[in-house]
C-alpha cells in the first residue's frame, strides 16, 4: 500500500517534470522525455505481438505437452528446445520474462526457464548477425561458445537450488 | 522484426479459423497480463530514460577507452549491467570504439552485460520471478560475462 502511494507520487512529478521541461525548454528535461518516447515505441512494436502469442500459448498448448518438452522428464531435451526457442525470440530480457512466466505455468522446471531466459539475452539470431557484422564473427563465435555452457551450467545449479528449498512463483501474473 | 508480425498474424488467424471462443479467450488473456504488467514496464522507461541521460554513449566511450584494459574492463561490466540499449544503437557504437583501438575483451565485457545483465529491468524481473532469484540470476549472469570477456581477451591475445 504504501509503496504503491510512493509509486504514483514518483510517476506523477516525473510527468510533471517533463511536461515542464518541454514548456519551459529545459534541456535535461527534454532529453530524458525523449528518451522516454523512443524506448516507449521501441518496446510497444513488439509487446502487443508477444503477449498475442503468450495469450495463444496459454489456451491451445496443453500443460502435458510443456511437461514432456519442457518438464522434469525432459532430460536433455528441455535444455535444446528452451535454447532454440530462445534464439527466436525477438526483443530482450523484457520479452523472455513473460514467456518464460507462462512456460513455467505450465509446467517447465525451473532450470530450463533459466536457461531459456540466459539464452534469451545472448543468442536471439537476428542480433548475434548484427553482432558479428560489426564485431567479427570471431568475436560473436566465442561469446557463445564460453556463455552458453554458462549460462546452462549456472540454471541447473540455481534450478536444483530452487527446488530443494520448494521455491515456488507466484502465480497471476 | 518483421517476422513476429507475420508469426503473430499467421497465429491469430489460424486460431481464429480453428475456435472464434477460444481466440477471443487467448486476446483477453493477453490484454490482462499485458496491463497487470504495464506499471513495471512503465516503471523500467522512466528507470532507463533518466540514466540514458545520466550515461550519455560520450561517457561510455571515454570509460571503454581507459588506458589500463582491465580497468577497463570493470568498468565496461558495470556500464553494461546499469544501462539498457537495444543492439541496433549498442553494435555500431562498439565497431567504431573497435576502431578506435579498443581491445575486444572490453567491448565483450560491455555487450555481454548489457544483454544479460539487467539492473533497469529488475522491476519487471521482480514482478515475475522475485527479488531473489532475480538478485541471484542477475550475479550470476554478471560472472559469466566477466568470464565471456577474459575468454575473449585470452583468444585476440589481449590478456599479457
Amino acid at each position: 500500500m504504501k509503496r504503491n502511494v510512493i509509486k504514483i507520487v514518483g510517476i506523477s512529478v516525473y510527468i510533471v517534470f517533463i511536461l515542464f521541461s518541454f514548456i519551459t525548454g529545459f534541456d535535461p528535461g527534454k532529453q530524458i522525455g525523449k528518451n522516454f518516447i523512443t524506448f516507449s515505441v521501441d518496446m510497444l512494436k513488439i509487446l502487443p505481438c508477444a503477449f498475442i502469442l503468450i495469450g495463444l500459448f496459454e489456451i491451445w498448448v496443453k500443460k502435458e505437452t510443456v511437461e514432456k518438452h519442457f518438464g522434469k522428464e525432459s532430460g536433455i531435451r528441455g535444455y535444446i528446445w528452451a535454447v532454440l526457442l530462445a534464439s527466436t525470440t525477438v526483443g530482450g530480457l523484457y520479452v523472455a520474462f513473460p514467456v518464460a512466466y507462462s512456460l513455467y505455468n505450465k509446467g517447465a522446471k525451473l532450470s530450463v526457464i533459466f536457461t531459456y531466459i540466459g539464452a534469451s539475452a545472448i543468442c536471439r539470431v537476428p542480433m548475434t548477425i548484427f553482432e558479428a557484422s560489426f564485431m567479427g564473427i570471431k568475436f560473436s563465435a566465442i561469446r557463445l561458445l564460453v556463455s552458453l555452457p554458462l549460462v546452462i551450467i549456472s540454471s541447473i545449479l540455481l534450478g536444483d537450488y530452487l527446488e530443494k528449498r520448494d521455491y515456488k512463483i507466484m502465480k497471476g501474473k | 522484426m518483421y517476422y513476429l508480425y507475420i508469426v503473430t498474424t499467421f497465429a491469430l488467424t489460424l486460431s481464429f479459423i480453428a475456435n472464434r471462443k477460444k481466440t477471443l479467450m487467448a486476446i483477453k488473456i493477453a490484454v490482462k497480463k499485458f496491463i497487470n504488467i504495464l506499471p513495471a514496464f512503465l516503471t523500467m522507461l522512466i528507470l532507463v530514460s533518466i540514466v540514458l541521460f545520466l550515461i550519455p554513449d560520450k561517457i561510455i566511450s571515454n570509460c571503454l577507452g581507459n588506458n589500463n584494459k582491465f580497468i577497463g574492463m570493470i568498468f565496461a561490466s558495470v556500464l553494461g549491467s546499469i544501462t539498457l540499449m537495444p543492439g541496433f544503437i549498442a553494435f555500431p557504437l562498439c565497431g567504431i570504439l573497435l576502431k578506435k583501438g579498443v581491445p575486444y575483451m572490453v567491448l565483450s565485457a560491455f555487450t555481454t552485460t548489457l544483454m544479460m545483465v539487467g539492473v533497469l529491468t529488475y522491476p519487471i524481473e521482480k514482478e515475475y520471478f522475485g527479488m531473489k532469484v532475480t538478485v541471484i540470476r542477475n550475479i550470476i549472469s554478471f560472472f559469466i560475462a566477466i568470464i565471456v570477456a577474459l575468454v575473449t581477451g585470452i583468444f585476440f591475445g589481449e590478456m599479457f
